[in-house]
This record gives structure tokens, sequence and C-alpha cells, in this order.
């Protein structure tokens, strides 16, 4: 049987997701259904007088209408943090009250104050509009950097600082950089993004008041993280009286990690009006209350010997949270940021100081890549500056730096176990044709426009992650994954993993892992996932870790279901279990040439007996029944790594930015679906190149979100980009058996600083993301200025 | 959305019988639904005149084009007459919105909404079009007062839009990229009477560019628009482009469109 590892297998999923088969959570009404309709906060930062629910209680078709003081009696408690980050001077990270709806005061737009559930959705909206909050508006705290100068969200919390953290040397750094020849510096924005996922949040719940317990469907990428925190930390009730299904879900890219004040309440309510409640969020609200993601703002330091040599690196930024500390927010910034900001290099020394901030703003939270786009843009335009004041060839002093012994004991935290920097970059180079570029650029140049080219070599840290490790680090939960692999009695297979999946295509991947393992044809697999009744525990989809965590869980399952399958092939042949061997779905016994397919065992273990006779075809001892269950805490992160290389052509006319050529050369370690794989990377491409070029979220100095839809909230589309031309190398990672590294962030991760550097390239200044028309057009003026000063 | 009374009518007269100062009429409905689900407007009544025959069609004769109001987008924008006479006119409708509203929109729906960013607006002014309502005949440049404005009384209703046939034109926009309404959009027509310019986007209102139009009546040519200054001032100014950027891109864009007349 030939392998299904490295084959481009069509996604399973698709006929159901593209022909309008799928099954979301706004597809699900039961009996008796109530709708629910948030009260948001119209300002950024108010106190609550009072609010008057009187009107809207009477108003037609209105159930129940519930407000922050009712979910404080019930003592509902408040969303949390989950990672606990200590400050530079030891101290914890201060962190404000974050109740489900607010009683006190209001701290963004959108903010929930009260819920109003009826009998229809209308009714409901309409309602809200009769609930009559009294508020006492303050001025708001909106800028990033400017939130530490401005008066304290929270009393407790002075210069509306959640931490001030550091890692890495300072004093080591103070030497490499009196030694230098060279000190290249940078001011960077990391733009804040909305994350736009297709399928906006929604909550259903359905508390059965004879079983008190309560069934809550919801648009989670992790529906038993979901699970433990509504019951263990919001207290609407015990984990075995709870369920949480996250059906088919359309996209998160990290905003559907954990969950919000809205599953929270809709919970809730379902057990006070013994009732389902639904809420499905509209594109506004989704923009308004979604966490958003990045929103730094960094100084950062290169010290450089005149040959190229990289001495040092240091960063200080200032990472915007929003109003409250969501459930990665803290961890985004720092041990998702800091470690990779030294970059791809070799760096003797090194430091990032990261102080987290209070804004009168939406959360920001983990978004595709969390923390590390925002590290790799800082060191890649960085690297990129420093070639261009050395004058040195980007991809030279790239590979001056790069380390070429495995495992590379990088700067700050991670031991990376295996990669080959040089031949990406070379790989990378080639498919560019970066020898062609400067004829490409006169060409461009005789039709009156700029070209330039940018570089961006990556690596990231993925496969979250070993559990003692982040918990020492201060995260809250472990992050091994679980697998659960059942044969049915006829012989075919349901797979349970606690990785969810919307969008990654896990029913293929995972099912083609299973069957290579397994010998079973693919479609005898079924995928389960996104039910806490049906599979074990697990923590979900992010951080690129599903594969190499949750499908290594997998191999180890299938791995105890052939051993268990052995010692029952061994009975029934009656041979001794050392003489059986496994291969291709059969167990042979290689002298006699007897064998028993993996489906004859797994019948002989439901249906332990023969006609006739008191015959067992299990050992003495041995249970029946064919179900194996793994729960894999990987040794180390894993560590993709690539090279991307970014042409630009820009019209100085109107200052508009083509994407003209782009080439992504990555080190995934081993490939299960190269289909699937090409599909992440471009996916992650559009949306880093998406925060280069277009998308900024924009709020104005009152704290209003200026970027609240599709007129002004620019997703980039189709029609934006070229044929992407993709390459890949491979170094397996040596901490998993697939050997996979992960490749769900990879693009979003390494195309901003491609791009950018593509533009600053072309243009000989720096500029800030997103690089619109307009910016690009007054530098171009500003060049044309200084040319003719020139002559 | 709040509710409403709904009227279906089969001629002008009922409609506008119907109409009052709390009614709207409907044709493709491309803003009046939005903005009623988005709360920002509200009616007691909605009178359709989708089903009004009379007020659909295209007639082209040597002089002019005539297009019914409720004539929709793609139907100019495929209209072999049209393409024939004033092709400009079938690109900037193959322009607007996506093929969705294209199915739907309308002419008339779309001047009469006046959105400062919209297409139409810009055709009418560059090819001295006509407005014909239900009760008389108004001139584009009378027609578009302000943002979202037009001469147009309560309750009158537009029956058709009538262009004139110039000797070239042509319309050149650059799209916001979020909502790809134009930031900027310039209509440049060359009538043997003189050249107009119709500009959106870049005011509260669509306006004749006369200081490039006067420049292009001299000599039709973009060099000709090289040294005429555009002056920010009362330019719109947001997020997505500032005032100087705009008088940058109506220079910019004029120039376009005359080289590709």
């Amino acid at each position: 049987m030939a392998s299904l590892v490295g084959s481009r297998v069509e996604r399973k999923e698709d006929k159901k997701l593209l022909t309008g088969r799928g099954k979301y959570t706004a597809d699900v009404t039961f009996a008796h259904q109530t709708y629910a309709y948030f009260v948001r906060s119209p300002h950024a930062r108010a106190q609550i007088k009072n609010v008057d629910i009187s009107k809207a209680k009477k108003a037609s078709g209105v159930v129940a209408v519930l407000t922050g003081k009712d979910i404080a009696n019930d003592k509902i408690g408040g969303l949390i943090a989950g990672w606990r980050i200590k400050s530079e001077d030891g101290s914890d990270m201060k962190v404000p009250a974050h109740p489900p709806l607010a009683s006190e005061s209001v701290n963004y737009v959108g903010d929930h104050v009260a819920v109003v559930i009826a009998e229809s959705l209308d009714e409901a909206r309409n309602a809200a509009e009769l609930v009559k909050v009294d508020y006492k508006v303050l001025k708001a705290v909106v800028k990033t950097d400017e939130a530490m100068k401005s008066d304290s969200i929270y009393k407790d919390i002075p210069k509306n600082l959640c931490f001030d953290w550091l890692l890495g040397d300072r004093a080591k750094v103070k030497e490499a950089f009196d030694s230098a020849d060279k000190i290249i510096k940078v001011d960077l924005i990391n733009n804040r993004l909305v994350p736009n996922a297709m399928e906006p949040r929604a909550a259903n719940a359905d508390y059965n008041p004879s079983t008190e317990e309560i069934t809550l469907y919801t648009t989670s990428q992790n529906p038993h993280l979901a699970r433990i925190i509504i019951s263990a930390f919001n207290g609407v009730a015990p984990e075995n009286k709870l369920r949480v299904i996250a059906p088919d879900v359309g996209g998160g890219f990290g905003s559907k990690i954990y969950p919000y004040a809205e599953e929270v309440v809709c919970s809730w309510a379902s057990k006070k009006i013994e009732r389902p409640v639904k809420w499905v969020a509209d594109r506004t609200e989704s923009f308004l209350s979604d966490c958003h993601g990045r929103d730094h703002v960094t100084h950062a330091e290169l010290a450089v010997k005149s040959d190229g040599t990289f001495l040092g690196f240091k960063n200080e930024t200032i990472a915007n949270i929003g109003a409250y500390a969501s459930v990665f927010a803290t961890v985004t910034p720092t041990y998702l940021f800091g470690p990779c900001a030294t970059g791809v290099y070799k760096m003797p020394a090194a430091y990032s100081n990261v102080k987290a901030v209070f804004t009168n703003t939406a959360p920001v939270d983990a978004y595709r890549g969390a923390g590390r786009p925002e590290a790799t843009y800082t060191i890649e335009v960085l690297v990129e500056k420093a070639a261009r004041e050395l004058g040195m060839d980007p991809a030279e002093i790239r590979m001056k730096n790069f380390p070429t012994e495995f495992p590379f004991q990088q700067t700050l935290v991670h031991s990376v176990d295996s990669g080959d920097y040089n031949a990406g970059l070379k790989k990378a180079m080639e498919v560019a044709d970066y020898k062609g570029f400067e004829k490409r650029r006169k060409d461009s140049e005789a039709n009156g426009k700029i070209r330039g080219i940018g570089f961006c070599t990556y690596f990231e840290a993925c496969g979250i992650a070993p559990s003692a490790v982040v918990m020492s680090l201060g995260c809250g939960i472990g992050l091994w994954e679980s697998a659960e692999v059942r044969f049915n009695p006829t012989g075919n297979v349901t797979v349970f993993t606690g990785s969810h999946s919307h969008g990654q295509g896990h029913d293929t991947t995972f099912a083609q892992i299973a069957a290579d393992q397994l010998g079973v044809p693919l479609e005898n697999i079924e995928i389960s996932h996104g039910d806490t009744d049906k599979g074990p525990f697990g923590y979900g989809t992010y951080g690129s870790r599903s594969l190499t965590v949750g499908g290594t869980a997998i191999v180890k399952a299938c791995e105890k279901i052939i051993a268990k399958g052995k010692k029952v092939a061994a009975k029934m042949l009656e041979v001794n279990e050392s003489d059986v061997e496994f291969k291709d779905g059969e167990f042979i016994v290689a002298k006699s040439n007897q064998k028993k397919t993996i489906g004859e065992v797994a019948f002989a273990c439901y249906l332990p007996g023969t006609y006739g006779e008191v015959k067992s075809p299990l050992p003495e001892g041995e249970e029946p029944g064919l179900k194996e269950s793994s729960f894999f805490d990987p040794g180390n992160f894993s560590f993709p790594a690539g090279s991307h290389i970014c042409e630009v052509e820009i019209d100085p006319d109107t200052g508009t930015t083509e994407v003209a050529k782009y080439t992504a050369v990555d080190d995934f370690g081993t490939i299960i679906n190269p289909l699937i794989v090409e599909g992440q990377v471009h996916g992650g491409l559009v949306q880093g190149i998406g925060q280069a070029l277009y998308e900024n979220c924009h709020y104005d100095d009152s704290g209003q979100l200026v970027t609240a839809s599709y007129m002004d909230y620019t997703m980039p589309r189709a029609d934006n980009f070229p044929e992407f031309k993709l390459g890949f190398t491979c170094t397996p990672a040596t901490s998993n058996p697939l050997g996979t590294k992960g490749c769900g962030e990879a693009g979003a991760i390494a195309s901003p600083p491609a791009v950018m550097n593509a533009v600053m390239n072309a243009l000989d200044t720096d500029i800030s993301m997103p690089a619109t028309a307009e910016k690009v057009w007054k530098a171009c003026q500003k060049m044309k200025k200084s040319n003719s000063k020139a002559a | 959305m709040k509710t409403f009374n709904y009227h279906s009518t089969k001629d002008v007269k009922e409609a506008t019988k119907l109409a009052s100062s709390s009614s709207a009429f409907l044709a493709g409905g491309m803003t009046t639904i939005p903005s009623m689900k988005l709360g920002l407007a509200s009616y007691k009544d909605i009178i359709d005149i989708k089903r009004i025959k009379k007020l659909s069609g295209i007639k082209v004769s040597a002089k002019s084009v005539t297009i019914g109001a409720i004539t929709k987008h793609t139907e100019v924008a495929n209209s072999k007459e049209i393409k024939k006479a004033i092709p400009s006119l079938a690109v900037l409708a193959e322009g607007i919105g996506d093929p969705q509203v294209r199915n739907r929109g309308t002419i008339g729906g779309s001047i009469a909404n006046n959105d400062p960013s919209a297409d139409y607006p810009s055709a009418c002014i560059a090819l001295n079009a006509t407005i014909h309502t239900n009760s008389r005949k108004i001139s584009a440049d009378k027609f578009f007062v302000g943002m979202f404005e037009t001469a147009l009384k309560k309750g009158e209703l537009i029956e058709a839009v009538e262009f004139q046939v110039p000797e070239k034109s042509c319309y050149q926009k650059y799209p916001n990229p979020a909502s790809r309404y134009a930031i900027v959009g310039v209509y440049v027509a060359k009538h043997k009477s003189g050249v107009n310019v119709g500009v959106t986007g870049a005011k509260s209102c669509v306006y004749n560019e006369k200081n490039i139009a006067s420049a292009l009546s001299k000599s039709f040519s973009s060099s000709a628009v090289d040294n005429v200054k555009i002056s920010s001032s009362g330019m719109n100014s947001d997020i997505h482009a500032s005032g100087e950027y705009r008088a940058n891109m109506v220079k910019i864009f004029a120039k376009k469109a005359v080289d590709a007349c």
C-alpha cells in the first residue's frame, strides 16, 4: 500500500463546506428558541450611573432583560487572563476585573452592558434600543504610545501598565553595543488588525432543567478550553453539566481560541430563563468586539560589525492589549514575541523589553502568528536596513549570520532542533530569479514605475507546546494534545482528536496519518472533533500545533492499537506474539505467511467467541474492544523556517503598490498533504500582505472605531495578488515522530517584512504599515524633490 | 429593521400619489435596504417602482442616450447600443460595486441618492445629462445640490436620464481599496461645445472641474492638464485619503482619462 503521507489528497470536508451542507452554530435552532441581542457601550470610557430596563422589559416579545447587576448577583465570574507574566522587577502583572456584563464602567466601544432576550431577533434588537443607560463619559485612552502618559483607566493600575517584562541580558547587550562598528535603529508600528473570520462569532446555549445540563454550541477553536473556563472560572455549571460543541467553524485565526462574554452570558441566561438562548454576531459586532491582533510600537536596534556580523539586538516595545487582559493577551507580546525577535540569526547578546498597556479599545489577543509576526517584522526590517546602510547584499548579510550547526541554541529561549537556512535562502533566490531583478527593475523604470525587492528569512516556534515549560513561564493550562482511535466492529475507524478543525483540513490530513498507520483505506476513517461529550479533553487548534502535537497523539494511539492487535492476531493464528509483524493493515507471520487483517482482528475484539465451542480469540487477561487513546506532550517546540522574497512595483503618480512577484520557500519539516500546506501558505501570505499594504484598524481620538465595516476596513482581495511561487525544503523535526513542524502561521509571519522591505527598497526611506497609496505617494513626492535638488 | 408598509405600483401616477414625507421609492434598494437594516433610515411606506415598465429601457439616437430610471447597471454595461454610442458609460456601469449590486442597482436610484462617491453622477455632469422626472426636466448641473442631496422634491420621481453623446469620453476611477467606491473618479467628455470634467469622490458632491475642462477645451491632450493647479481646499479628507492626495488624483486621473479617450 502506497503511503498517503506526502500525497495531495483532496480535502474530504470540502464537498460539505462548498455545497452549503456545513453545519454552523447559526444553523442550530432548538425548540422554544430565544434570541439574544447585546446592549453595547457606545462610549470608549464611561461610568455607568444607571441602567433602566423598565421599558425594554415591556416591549413586544421580550422574555428577559439582564444586566451587569444580575450577573454579579448570581456570582458569575469574570473573563480571565490565561497567562501570568511577571515584570522585570519581579512584580506580578496587573489586570482589571472583566465582568461578562459591565455594571460599574465600560471600557471600549462595544463593551457589554446588558442583554435583551426575546422571541425573535428583531424584537430583541428593537427592545435593546429601549434600554436606557445613563453614562458619565470619561476621557478615553486610545493610543498605544500615549497610554502610559494618560489617565489611569483603572484606579489600581498606574500608568495603565499591565507589566513591564524583560527577556535577556541588558548588561551583555550594552557590552555588545559598545563594541559595535555601527548601530542600526528602527522605529516601527505593527498595525492593529481585525481578524475577520468569515463566520462571525455565535453561541446557542440550551439548558435542560431536568438534567441541569447546558449544551453550548459555539464558534470555538477550542471547545474543551471553553468548557473549563465557563465552568471553573465563570462558574456557570460544573464541567460534567456543561457540554460544549463547536460544529463547523468558519475560520478563527486565533480570535476564537477562548470564550467571550457572549458565550458566558448565553449559557447563564439559558439556565435562568430555562430556554435556549441564541446569539449570532453581525459584522459590526465582530469588528467591535472580536479580539484584535498586533498593535505594537517598537524601537529596536541592531549592533553590527562593519563586515555585517551581528553583535547584539535590543527591542523596546509597547504592546497595546486593549481594555482588558484577554486569555492569551499577555503571552502574545512576551513569550511568543521576545524569543523570536532575534530572528534566525546567531546573535551573541539580546534583550526584549515589553510594556503591555491597557487602552479603551477592544481587547487584543493572539492573531495568526501571535507575537511571531511582530518579532519577525522587527528583526527583518532591521536586518534589511543594516544591509542598506552597510552597502551589503540583503542575502549576503543574512547568510553571514545564519547558524549552520543544529541543534542551535537561539539567544533567548529556544533550542532549535533542525534547519538549513542557507539551503532555503538559496532556493528562494533561484525560484525568485534574484539575478534577473536588476533587469526587471530597469524595465519597470522604463514604464515610469519604481520596482523594489525585499527579503525575509524567519523562524518561528510552533507545535505549542511542552506543558511543563509553558506552565513554568506562567501558562495557566497544559498544552499537550489527545487522540482516541476507535475501531468499530466492522473494521472502519473513528479518530477523535482534541484539536478542532475550522479550515485547516484535519478531516483529511489526520485521516491520512491514521490510514498510513493502520493500513485502513482513507474513506474508512472518520475524524471527529469539537464535542466535549465525544472525544477526550484536548487543547484545541492554534500556534501551528494541531498536526505536530495532535497528529502525534494519533500516531501514538495507533501504535497502541497495533500492539494490542498483535497480541490478538497471535492468539488467533496460534503463534507467538514475537512472530507477528504488522504491515499495511495486516498482521503477518513471516515464517508461514499466515495473516489476519486489522479488520478481522477488530471484529474478533468486539465479538470474542466462536459458534459451537467456548473459544476466545483474545489472549487471557486481554479486554474486549479495540480502542486506544493517547495524550502527547511534546518535548520541545517545533521550528519552521523559511525565506520569502517579494518584488513590488510602485506607480509614483498614485502611490499604488502592486505585489509583482512573491516567492516563499518554507521548511515545514515533513509535509503530510502538500495541497493543504500550499493552501495554508497562500492564506497566510494574503493575510500578511494584507497587513503590509491594506489592513488597518483605526480608532479616532475619542475611541470610536472608524473602521467598523468593510466600507472602511480594507480586506485583501484575490485581485490584489500575483500567482505565488512556492517552494519547500525539508529538515524533519526531531521532537515528534512525524517530523512535522507546522505551517499555519508562516505566511502571515514572513510576508509583512518581505513586502515592506521591498517597498522600502524601492523608495529608499522608512515607511510604516500599511503602505497605503497615499503614504507611498508622499514618499515618492519627497524622493522627486530630493532627486531634483541633487540634480 | 422597523416595520413598514410595502406598496408595489404599476404606474408613475399611483407611485407619486402614495408618496409622502415618510415614504421612499424602492428600485434596486442597494442603499435604501442596507440603510434600513442598519437603522440609519426608517420609512412608513416603501413604494416599489420596479414593476413600472415605462421606467425601464434604453433608447439611443444620434445625439442622445436615454436610460430609464429603473434600468439596472448590468443592462447599461452590456448594452450594445450604449457601447457603440458612449462606450465609457458602459464601462462606468461595469465598474459599479460588484455583480450583485450591478444586477439590482439602478441608474435612477444611484443619482437620486447622490452619494458623493457614486459613479453615475460624474457621467451626468460630463455628458450634459437631463434628468426627466414625472413633472419636469432638470439639467445635471442643477440636479446635484450637495452631499446626498438633489433638486428632487418630495415625492418627485425620476423617470429617465438623457445623456448627450460626446465626440470622445472616458471615465477613470481610483477606487477606495476597502469599499471600492471612487476615492476619485474623473469623467472627461469632449463635446462640440467644449469639454466637461465630471469629478466624483473628491468633494462632498460631484462637480465639473472647470479648470481642467477649460484647459482641455483649448487643447485636448493630457499635457494640457499638467499646468492646471488643483487646490485641495474643499476636498474630502478622511482615513482613506487626504484632500491633498485627492487633489493630486483628480489631476492624474483626468490625464489618464484624456490619454484613454
